[in-house]
């Protein structure tokens, strides 16, 4: 689904991905892991279409099609999802405005008409209903005013409803207090299935106990240093990244 | 000839054939002076520095309307909020057209400037307050010096009026430009609460320049919301003198929704005379080419105990200009006045400019006052954010404006008028969004 071959990103000349390889297959649970400022989140966002990074070599392929050229929105059109570590408030729009948005102009994308207001009503009671989110938050305005975990749940909820092909979860777990991770790693547990894949970004093996990835990578200056099963996420947990560092600068 | 010296000698010829009273006649004169001693405003003056009349004065209007010209209701009802029963008083080159008016003398007066100036019914209304909030600046003067034609509302007290009052003037271009100067005088009585909607509507690309005047008098307990739709075309101009009294707890807003039109100058003013009063200013502004919108606001407190609100939003794209200029005078006898101020920017385009001045001038001690303003660019990451999730730049954009113009749009208390709103500025923005904000 999604292949990575010797990706190098920069951004303001600064190079921070520097020679990635990756392959995210349908049905698998990948998770990255690695220290603060190894390129993680600036990963996520290249394979999201940001701008502001430039690919400088290698290449991006998802279900066998270069995606380079592609902006943002036609990335997402494809089924590409991005959590954000930093959600962004955008005051003056509604969740549910926003939803129902970003749904018609995928829908849009794809020929389709809008979707009927009450089909839409129905998908939107459900998926709150599902990650356990009050109604009356979704008229608030997006992400204004949010807590940290209320704005990560709101994420997963927007994931909910455009049900895509590759979610990229970026560090979903911070800012969740104990009952919040349970729901919301159930909410996704509860939306895998063998033709979608998630890649969960994440520092805690807490995490990796309710979504449990078939894969573990190390990300360390801007490359993947190490992979592993699931295994080595309870390996870091115990012993850090020292270890990895050595081996690397060795 | 220039502008100045052709209103000067038409004005003689004017006077000499409108059948006024000697207090009206008086009132005009002395104002005509005004105009002749004052001129036009330059930029020179503080309040019009960054606001030239220069390229607009130019042009060889035509100051007299002439015959009317028939409309068809179908060919013009897009300009109307048509999906709402309403009142309409409707001027077609500065002439009542009463093929597309709706008025009424039932309980109340909705009707023309023209009859109250000259029918002795109204005679008393028209000395009481005619020309009494109207300031004594040259553009104001100019504008009484040759009233004769224009609205006239008198709400008496008790009454709600149940339907809005949608006054529109239309110009059709029958000639190659056209000077336009109407008048109006609102006077709600106590208790009583009134909406109007108020609209200039060039429908050829001749030039027009508009000198509009607009009294409102909200007396005690009154409530008035008045609406500005400013989307006219390319060559049409309109400097708006509105000035309103309040008395005692009296509730007043004036929204003004600019985007269009090529120069449009707003000068609003509000004069709290009573206590416990609440004066609202709020507007959208949004423009592009080389549009030009200036709003330059006064609100005086002078007695205590008052509330003043105002908000406005800008956003310029291409070569476009706006100027805020907004001033609070707090009279040392206004204690516990609770004023607010904000005017917030974005520009889209490198070469689109906005100035912002506020100005507070406070003599009071006891008094809340805020003003703030932003100039900003719209925030590329809630962009990727939203494109992230499916939604294209250009609609992501236009989500981003909808959105920063929506605190002011919550505020129209007409969902009609919020609905057309929001598809005047989608069809700016060249969008289509499934929902209302
Ligand atoms: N827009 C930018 N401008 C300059 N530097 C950037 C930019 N974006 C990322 N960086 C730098 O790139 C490096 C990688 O950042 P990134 O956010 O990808 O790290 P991360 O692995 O997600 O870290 P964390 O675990 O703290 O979230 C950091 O040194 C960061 O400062
Ligand atoms: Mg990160």
């Amino acid at each position: 689904m999604l292949k990575i071959d010797n990706l190098h990103a920069s951004v303001e000349d600064k190079s921070i991905l520097k020679g990635i390889n990756l392959e995210v297959k349908p049905g698998e649970v990948h998770a990255i892991m690695g220290p603060n400022g190894s390129g993680k989140s600036t990963l996520a966002s290249v394979i999201a279409g940001k701008e502001e990074y430039e690919v400088t070599k290698g290449n991006i392929t998802f279900d066998g099609e270069d995606i380079e050229e592609l902006a943002a929105e036609e990335r997402a059109h494809k089924g590409i999802f991005l959590s954000f570590q930093y959600p962004i408030e955008i005051p003056g729009v509604s969740v549910t405005n926003f939803i129902k948005t970003a749904i018609n102009e995928s829908r849009k994308a794809k020929g389709l008409e809008d979707m009927p207001a009450k089909d839409m009503l129905k998908l939107i009671r459900e998926k709150a209903d599902l990650l356990e989110i009050d109604r009356k938050f979704l008229s608030r305005s997006l992400n204004e005013g949010f807590s940290g975990g209320e704005k990560k749940r709101n994420e997963i909820f927007q994931m909910a409803m455009l049900d895509p092909k590759l979610a990229i979860l970026d560090e979903t777990d911070s800012g969740l207090d104990i009952d919040a991770l349970r729901i919301v790693a159930n909410g996704v547990n509860k939306l895998k299935n063998k033709d979608n894949a998630v890649v969960v970004i994440t520092h805690y093996q807490r995490l990796l106990d309710y979504i449990v990835p078939d894969f573990v990578h190390v990300l360390y200056n801007g490359r993947i240093v190490k992979s592993g099963g699931k295994e080595l996420a309870h390996e870091l947990e115990e012993k850090g990244y020292d270890w990895i560092k050595e081996e690397v600068n060795a | 000839m220039d502008l100045k010296e052709k209103l000067l000698s038409s004005y003689l010829v004017f006077e000499d054939h409108v059948d006024m009273d000697t207090h009206i006649h008086n009132l005009r004169n002395d104002a005509i002076k005004i105009f002749e001693e004052k001129g036009f405003p330059t930029k020179k003056e503080e309040d019009w520095k960054y606001t030239s009349l220069n390229k607009i004065l130019k042009e060889d209007y035509s100051v007299f309307p002439k015959q009317e010209n028939a409309i068809e209701y179908n060919d013009v009802k897009k300009y109307f909020i048509h999906d709402i029963d309403s009142y309409k008083i409707v001027f077609i080159d500065g002439k009542y057209s009463s093929h597309l008016s709706q008025t009424t003398h039932d309980g109340m007066d909705i009707c023309l400037m023209s009859a109250a100036f000259t029918k002795p019914k109204y005679r008393l209304v028209i000395e009481n307050y005619f020309n009494k909030a109207a300031s004594k600046d040259s553009l104001s003067s100019l504008n009484t010096a040759f009233s004769s034609e224009g609205a006239y509302i008198h709400i008496p007290k008790n009454k709600l009026v149940e339907k809005p009052i949608q006054i529109i003037h239309f110009s059709t271009g029958n000639e190659a430009a056209t000077m336009l100067q109407p008048r109006n005088l609102v006077v709600v009585d106590e208790n009583s609460h009134v909406q109007i909607i108020e609209r200039h509507q060039s429908l050829t690309s001749n030039a027009v320049l508009t000198n509009s005047v607009t009294e409102i008098f909200a007396n005690k307990r009154a409530i008035v919301d008045y609406y500005k739709i400013q989307n006219d075309n390319s060559n049409a101009s309109l400097i708006d003198n509105t000035f309103i009294k309040q008395k005692q707890e009296s509730v007043a807003s004036v929204h003004t929704f600019s985007f269009g039109g090529k120069l449009t100058r707003n000068n609003l003013n509000f004069y709290q005379e009573g206590e416990r009063i609440d004066s609202t200013l709020k507007g959208v502004t949004i423009i592009g080419d080389n549009q030009h919108v200036d709003h330059n606001t006064l609100v005086h407190h002078i007695e205590p105990n008052c509330e003043s609100h105002q908000d406005y939003k800008g956003i310029f794209d291409e070569n476009s200009t706006g100027v805020f200029n907004g001033k609070v005078v707090v009279e040392k006898e206004a204690q516990k006045t609770n004023a607010f101020q904000a005017n917030n920017n974005i520009l889209i385009s490198d070469k689109a400019t906005i100035n912002t001045k506020p100005q507070l001038e406070i003599f009071a001690d006891d008094v809340k006052c805020s003003h703030g303003c932003t100039i900003g660019q719209l925030d590329e990451s809630a962009l990727f954010y939203m494109q992230s999730r499916g939604i294209p730049k250009k609609e992501a954009k236009a989500l981003l404006m909808y959105a920063f113009s929506n605190n002011v749009l919550n505020s129209v208390k007409i969902p009609e008028m919020k609905q057309r709103i929001t598809k005047i500025i989608a069809n700016k923005l060249g969008v289509n969004l499934g929902f209302d904000l």
